[in-house]
């Protein structure tokens, strides 16, 4: 259920994010979503891909620092509250999120959110015997 | 932690046989040759000539090795004023090579070798080999540079002599290097220390095993490299990396070598004799002292050098070696006397911030050092490749490695300084010696 991230250490510099995305475009390697964190002086960009492994390979070999990230994909309703909800039943269950971001496309009347939380496994067990449905990688 | 392997036991070699001379025997002929150079030299070079008659001096007040402190020092300014070929001592017809270094500031300076001694060369460098407990039947990749730089040609012979299979590879194409590495199973290999992290970095990226591969040892030199270095190296490859000393003044590779015991380097005392100095006042300092080492070539017909100073920094170990060689050692080169720098009042070594950085993570990643001026403040900035180990995917976690950088920079050196993750790749790659510190300080 979980999936893997991939981040990227990347300078806070004008034109640094293109490097990476050129090297998964010239593999034919489709982003399905990402997220930029930054400070003042670097960046990390965390994305989800179709092909982890294969992009980690080709970013490592075209000199990229990459790292792989256990997180979950959660589905929720896409309407006023629907994130509150989930949010109530993580903080219920003590669960300390260290980010999140949204999948870029909607899926009918909902939506996907990716959190990466300090305890992986803890929190997949928990949200899913709670009934909270956590996408498998093979549904998206 | 890659496995240590197999290594050669270090048993005696017929090459090595002046590497066990007696002391006594060893200082007579010391005397002797030392006698003879002063003479060659300032018979035949008008620099020496006039530089000992300054001093009053001539080759007959050398009555003991002691009575060398009278002597006058060379230093590499002296190389640089006499360009191309002030210090020769031989005839053009009688010089069989010139090798000569790229200057980092202005001219270059010129070396030479008569027939004699690139046979002499040849066999110091066999010395080394033999030291560091390579044989017959290795089969050596040198990736030193070939061409004007003396190590690529240095090794060469001194391998070739040694009864080695020599891969004149010479320095870079690195995907190369591994390839070769790995298809002619090369058991040892000559480079620069910083080379070989690169080498091991890219071999990494590959997908190449270097503890799986027949290579066993490393022969590093050219450059100062710290005892974490080395214990980095070989813990993560399964090498034996030995250290060994030269410099073209003197002859190029081969000046001194590590044993087995590596309790520091024995310097082939026959052909060059050591003598460690203050390198403020010029005095030669008591034996086990620290300072810089100064060299005098004792059978060098070319290009003989008096009482040369080689900026490197360290001190004679005395003691006997429980490798049975009777030659005196140096401490492994750590620093040099010119290539610290001051800031805010602080003496940096480019190694202190090595220690710091291996502190923090056991690794050394590739480093440099920037020195600026700042409204009248020196400003000191350590750029560190962020490297797949070092990497947190939080923002919070690179954070907190900045400051567990900050903080061992400033526990070693004793100074704040800022420190810079950069992206891996992205510091500039030496294929020979690395280069550390780049001073941008209007002075």
């Amino acid at each position: 259920m979980k999936f893997k991230q991939l981040s990227l250490f990347l300078e806070n510099k004008p034109a640094h994010l293109k490097h990476p995305c050129d090297v998964l475009a010239a593999a034919n390697i489709n982003i399905l979503t990402l997220s930029l964190a930054d400070s003042e002086k670097f960046g990390i960009m965390r994305f989800i891909v179709d092909d982890w492994e294969r992009a980690k390979d080709t970013l490592e070999a075209a000199g990229c620092v990459v790292t792989v990230t256990d997180v979950l994909a959660i589905e929720v309703d896409d309407r006023p509250g629907g994130l509150s909800a989930l949010l109530a039943i993580i903080e219920e269950g003590g669960h300390d999120i260290e980010y999140m971001y949204a999948f870029a496309c909607r899926r009918a009347d909902k939506a996907v959110l990716f959190f990466r939380f300090s305890d992986t496994d803890a929190a997949l067990a928990n949200l899913q015997s709670r009934g909270v449905p956590v996408l498998d990688p093979v549904a998206l | 932690m890659a496995k240590r392997k197999v290594d050669h036991n270090g048993e005696f070699q017929i090459v090595s046989a002046p590497d066990y001379l007696p002391v006594p025997q060893l200082r007579t002929l010391q005397l002797q040759r030392l006698r003879r150079i002063v003479e060659r030299a300032g018979s035949r070079v008008p620099f020496y000539r006039e530089r000992f008659k300054e001093l009053g001096i001539a080759a007959e007040d050398v009555q003991s090795l002691e009575d060398i402190q009278k002597l006058p020092f060379t230093q590499k300014t002296d190389l640089r004023d006499t360009y191309p070929f002030g210090l020769f001592a031989s005839p053009m017809k009688e010089v069989v090579r010139l090798h000569a270094s790229s200057g980092t500031t202005g001219k270059p300076i010129v070396v030479a070798y008569t027939d004699r001694d690139v046979r002499v060369w040849s066999s110091v460098m066999v010395r080394t080999f033999a030291a560091c407990g390579l044989h017959a039947g290795d089969i050596i990749q040198n990736a030193y540079g070939y061409g004007l730089f003396t190590g690529g040609l240095g090794a060469h012979y001194g391998a070739e002599a040694l009864g080695a299979t020599v891969i004149p590879i010479s320095g870079g194409n690195t995907d190369r290097q591994i390839a070769v590495m790995k298809d002619f199973g090369v058991t040892a290999l000559c480079c620069t220390p910083s080379y070989f992290l690169h080498l091991a970095e890219r071999a990494k990226a590959l997908g190449v095993d270097l503890s799986e591969l027949p290579l066993r040892a490393g022969i590093f030199g050219a450059e100062p490299w710290s005892d974490s270095m080395r214990e980095h190296i070989e813990s993560d490859t399964g090498i034996r990396a030995q250290d060994i000393y030269g410099l073209s003044e003197i002859i190029g590779p081969g000046v001194g070598s590590e044993c087995l015991e590596r309790g520091g380097l024995h310097i082939f005392e026959d052909h060059f004799y050591p003598e460690i100095i203050d390198p403020e006042t010029g005095r030669v300092l008591p034996e086990g002292e620290e300072g810089e080492l100064v060299l005098t070539t004792l059978s060098k017909e070319a290009m003989p050098m008096i009482r040369y100073r080689t900026r490197d920094v360290t001190m004679l170990l005395t003691e006997p070696c429980p490798c049975g060689r009777t030659l005196r050692r140096i401490k492994r080169v750590g620093r040099r006397s010119d290539d610290m720098f001051i800031i805010r009042g602080v003496n940096i070594f480019p190694s202190q911030v090595e220690t710091a950085l291996l502190q923090v993570e056991g690794t050394l990643p590739h480093y440099q050092i920037e020195l600026t001026r700042r409204e009248g403040l020196d400003q000191m900035a350590v750029s560190v490749e962020v490297t797949p180990e070092f990497f947190s995917d939080t923002v919070k976690g690179l954070e907190q490695l900045e400051q567990r950088l900050i903080k061992a920079l400033e526990h070693v050196l004793g100074l704040r300084v800022e420190v810079k993750l950069v992206e891996p790749q992205t510091l500039k790659r030496s294929e020979g010696k690395a280069r550390r510190v780049i001073d941008n300080r209007e002075l």
